[in-house]
């Protein structure tokens, strides 16, 4: 029997297995292989908040979903096209997403009584007919694999952990993917094992040769590179993008950067990465609280420098006396905010974007910050950009809401010539004749940043309220208005540019609203409905507060405005008080990414609505 | 930004000037607003006396408060300054350490501030050794918001928050800031200048953390509660003023000393031991100087003065600093080889 290769445009693979099966480094290789070989992609890990849930159980299932095609793509995908299940609560956990005619790969070795029993199967789900309506193939992965690893003297559990370059090796095959990489890729990481890595190289080479023997699998498949704008790409994650925008942001302004943090869940990875920079002029200090975290970040910021910190929900939470305060003192201060599942503790491994609110308003008083939202892993570098240079050239706190979903999500990122980068720098005052602490630069109100070192400039600031222009402390009751009117206008005031709207074929009656992460989903919808001749309208917005100028006049442009977000409608509440729109809220808050396919329905059934 | 080494390590970066100066080059154009008869007036003024003879530039010091009476402080100092917000003054000053050598920085906060909302940031300050002066006015009472019990006030004190006397046991400051391993901790009282300014020169020239307790009185909410310290015959038996090197006597005469007592120390009848069983102060005993601690005692029969501990260890933000530059030495700032990484592909049109 040969052997028949299908090309097709697209292919979404979930690999799942137990949260020690290597799970995440199996679709990571997978991504890199993808990348090599010049497909767009996009991934989506999924794992549980405990490290070591127990083994074999549905809470310890950890999973890695790859999207990749032969164009350019919006989104992990929705469901997989391919489900690699490692053990029974792998299949169990993951199964109900596999379509119809779906391929299902399972490591038979795993599917003991004990196991089975363990995640409520009575019966083997192999032996029966429950798996009937995909196409399974049962593959021995750890037997195969210890097999394969015999003579490498290696003892069997040792050997049995390489069963997941086992799976990637049968599904590099599988694809056609490029296999250099990964062999280097594993010397590398092994580089102090040289026996582990060995034996990686080999479970990973026996699952290629698996595929190519045993004539189990009658079909492979292709997917030919896409056709991207021309430059050099990486693969990059959110939180590995946002890092380097930061580093950035500390070369174009000419400024040292202090990172002061706490570490949280989904953000900590933005200390691990900008703790490598130090070459950079970045100073990293692991505050013993996420208060403590924000007030170093803060008086940086006073002495000088990008101050900067990272946290998730729970952390903005306990930092928002101190951007209070930031707000009262106008100091440059970028807070990013990686956003989870909420409230309390929620679910930190989870994606969502209900903090929108708390950025908005959550602090006492009237208290306006900026916030800057990036739309996909790789749009972290921009977004945090922009975010630094409205901290810098405003002198305020800038809250940058990315979620789970981007931060662990990555994408391929055309590198961007860093000479184009924008310029950030900065003036310090230094002028002792015209200084005074809150006078305002007329075109952007920001107050003069006078560093102490700054000769003649001693001032001081604080909490209590300012009086216009000297800063001194005031009760004075008209004072007081006209302060908060000024912090509000300089907010305001702070240019943002026009949201683009995405109408190709300009009939559009139906305007569809996004914000953040959900940009992928909501892209991929709306070119679905608009290939069922249903013309609808996307504007994505990065810029929440101000918003873009052009924004009023966009949403009174179109009959219906949908707003789908994942949380209960926040952006829509925005919307609707300030632009008085009767916005549609589409919510979801299930920890996970919108499916394409769900907001296609929605669309659908809106834009029908109003053609009717 | 020159930095002309003083040869003081405390104050090693942060340049210095020619031009005399006098304590009025210290304060600053706002009124002075605390109650009649406050402590704080006496501490100011001192600070105020004390900071020309350093010789710094003034735009080179800067003071940090957090919530309280005594966080007003920076209003007053004719340097920079921030009164910040309830607690958090050692973490914005961690910040702004980090970020500059060339600064003197001070931190003023009171008991509440320091050891109830902002206790976290200063034990870990402390441990962490970083290059602050942290300024902690004790008065035992919340004055600002109107008489309530502190984490210093007495077991069993009547307050407006405690009618029926206070249930909580109070902080020894000095004896937390040593179990934080401080690298300098001292005790004054606001009244005595002279002992106030020499712990404060002593803080100013240690590198790293100090921790200077001031006893301190509130007139309104909590008079007297130093008095016993104040009147001379009193103060005689009670206060112990220790320097480091010496034999640790004291009262009028040197009548009273320190003796070892078990893992711990005693007050001792000079005239009771041998001279050789009085003890020597040596500020680099970590383990002496928390015995000296804990001969302070709530209802103040005796109070240890002076610096307990002042021992070198590396500052943190001096290391932090080192890092950042043996990075930079060892590797070029070259941002777009950072981004561009290990794995890279190219498209071609």
């Amino acid at each position: 029997m040969s052997t028949e290769t299908r090309k097709l445009d697209r292919v979404v693979i979930r690999f799942a297995g137990d949260s020690g099966d290597g799970m995440q480094l199996t679709g990571d290789r997978f991504t890199s292989e993808a990348a090599a070989f010049g497909n767009d992609l996009a991934t989506q890990p999924n794992f549980p908040a405990e490290i070591r849930a127990p083994q074999g159980t549905l809470p310890g299932v950890s999973s890695f979903q790859l999207h990749f095609a032969d164009y350019d793509i919006l989104t992990p995908g929705d469901r997989p096209d391919v489900l690699v299940a490692m053990n029974p609560a792998a299949l169990k956990a993951n199964v109900v997403d596999l379509p119809d005619g779906g391929i299902l790969i399972v490591n038979t070795d795993e599917f003991t009584k004990r196991n089975l029993t363990k995640v409520g199967y009575d019966a083997n789900p192999l032996e029966d007919d429950s798996l009937d309506k995909f196409q399974v193939h049962k593959v021995a992965m750890a037997t195969l694999t210890i097999g394969a690893l015999e003579e490498t003297g290696l003892g069997k559990k040792d050997a049995e952990r390489a069963k997941n370059m086992f799976a990637l090796g049968l599904l590099s095959w599988m694809y056609h993917r490029p296999t250099e990489g990964t062999e280097r890729f594993l010397r590398e990481k092994f580089a102090k094992k040289p026996d582990i890595a060995e034996a990686n190289v080999l479970a990973f080479r026996a699952g290629w040769n698996y595929g190519e023997t045993t004539e189990a699998f009658a079909v492979t498949y292709e997917v030919a590179p896409a056709k991207l704008n021309v430059g050099t790409y990486r693969q990059i994650t959110g939180n590995t993008a946002t890092a380097y925008g930061i580093v950035a942001a500390a070369q174009r302004s000419k400024l040292p950067v202090v990172l002061g943090t706490y570490p949280i869940t989904p953000a900590s990875d933005i200390l691990h990465e900008l703790s490598k920079h130090k070459n950079f002029g970045i100073t990293t200090v692991q505050a013993e609280d996420e208060i403590a975290g924000i007030g170093i970040a803060l008086g940086a910021s006073y002495g000088g420098a990008l101050g900067v910190t990272s946290t998730s929900g729970p952390g903005i939470a306990l930092k928002s006396e101190t951007i209070g305060l930031a707000v009262m003192t106008e100091l440059p201060l970028l807070v990013i905010d990686v956003q989870r599942g909420g409230p309390s503790t929620g679910l930190p491994t989870k994606t969502e974007q209900a903090d929108l609110l708390q950025a908005m308003f959550g602090r006492n008083g009237e208290s306006p910050v900026p916030i800057v939202a990036p739309q996909s892993p790789s749009d972290c570098f921009d977004a945090v950009l922009d975010a630094a240079r409205i901290a810098l050239q405003y002198r305020t706190p800038v809250l940058f809401l990315s979620d789970g979903a981007i931060a662990n999500g990555s994408e391929p990122w055309l590198i961007p010539d860093v000479d184009a980068l924008p310029d950030l720098s900065v003036e310090f005052a230094t002028d002792p004749e015209t200084f005074q602490p809150y006078s305002r630069d007329p075109e952007t109100l920001a107050r003069p940043w006078a560093v102490p070192g700054t000769p003649g400039l001693q001032h001081r600031i604080g909490g209590l309220e300012k009086q216009d222009v000297t800063g001194n402390i005031s009760y004075d009751p008209e004072n007081h208005d006209r302060m908060v009117r000024l912090r509000q206008a300089k907010i305001d005031g702070i240019e943002v540019p026009d949201v683009e709207v995405d109408d190709p074929s300009g009939e559009a009656k139906v305007l569809v609203v996004g914000w953040g992460s959900s940009y992928g989903p909501i892209g991929a919808a709306a070119r679905r409905v608009r290939k069922l001749g249903l013309p609808v309208a996307h504007a994505h917005l990065r810029h929440l507060n101000p918003f873009p100028k052009n924004l009023g006049e966009v949403l009174g442009r179109y009959e219906k405005v949908v707003v789908p977000e994942m949380n209960l409608g926040q952006l829509a509440l925005l919307l609707r008080a300030k632009y008085l729109v009767d916005a549609v809220s589409y919510t979801k808050v299930q920890g996970l990414p919108f499916k394409a396919e769900e907001l296609q329905d929605v669309l659908a059934d809106v834009i029908k609505g109003v053609s009717a | 930004m020159t930095a002309i080494d003083l040869g003081i390590p405390g104050l090693t970066g942060v340049p210095t000037t020619d031009e005399k100066q006098t304590a009025r080059d210290y304060k600053s154009d706002q009124e002075v607003r605390w109650c009649p008869g406050c402590g704080d007036y006496i501490v100011l003024n001192t600070v105020q006396s004390f900071l020309p003879s350093l010789g710094l530039k003034r735009e080179n010091i800067v003071f940090v408060s957090g919530i309280g009476c005594s966080s007003r402080f920076p209003y007053y100092m004719n340097t920079y300054g921030m009164h910040s917000i309830h607690g958090r003054a050692p973490a914005i000053a961690t910040g702004l350490a980090v970020a500059r050598p060339d600064l003197s920085v001070w931190v003023v906060t009171g008991d509440g501030d320091a050891l109830s909302i902002g206790g976290n940031h200063l034990i870990h300050t402390l441990r962490r050794n970083v290059n602050l002066k942290i300024l902690l006015f004790n008065n035992r009472i919340y004055g600002l918001t109107k008489g309530q019990y502190s984490p210093t006030s007495e077991e069993g004190k009547v307050t407006k928050s405690t009618p029926l006397g206070s249930l909580d046991h109070p902080f020894n400051p000095v004896s937390l800031a040593l179990g934080a391993e401080a690298s300098f901790v001292g005790r004054a009282l606001d009244s005595d200048k002279a002992g106030l300014t020499s712990v404060l020169r002593q803080a100013a020239e240690h590198r790293g953390s100090a921790l200077v307790e001031i006893y301190q009185n509130c007139p309104i909410f909590n008079d007297g509660a130093f008095d016993v310290l104040k009147d001379a015959d009193e103060a005689s038996r009670r206060i112990i003023n220790v320097v480091d090197g010496e034999p640790i006597r004291f009262g009028r005469e040197g009548e009273y000393c320190v003796v070892r007592d078990g893992f711990g120390l005693a007050v001792a009848k000079s005239a009771d031991v041998d001279a050789s069983d009085v003890v020597i102060h040596d500020a680099s005993d970590l383990n002496l100087s928390f015995a000296l601690s804990r001969l302070s005692t709530q209802d103040l029969s005796h109070t240890v003065t002076g610096v307990f501990r002042r021992a070198d260890r590396p500052t943190y933000d001096d290391s932090a600093r080192a890092q950042v530059n043996e990075a930079k030495a060892a590797k070029a700032a070259d941002l777009s080889k950072l981004l561009h990484g290990k794995d890279t592909w190219t498209v071609v049109g």
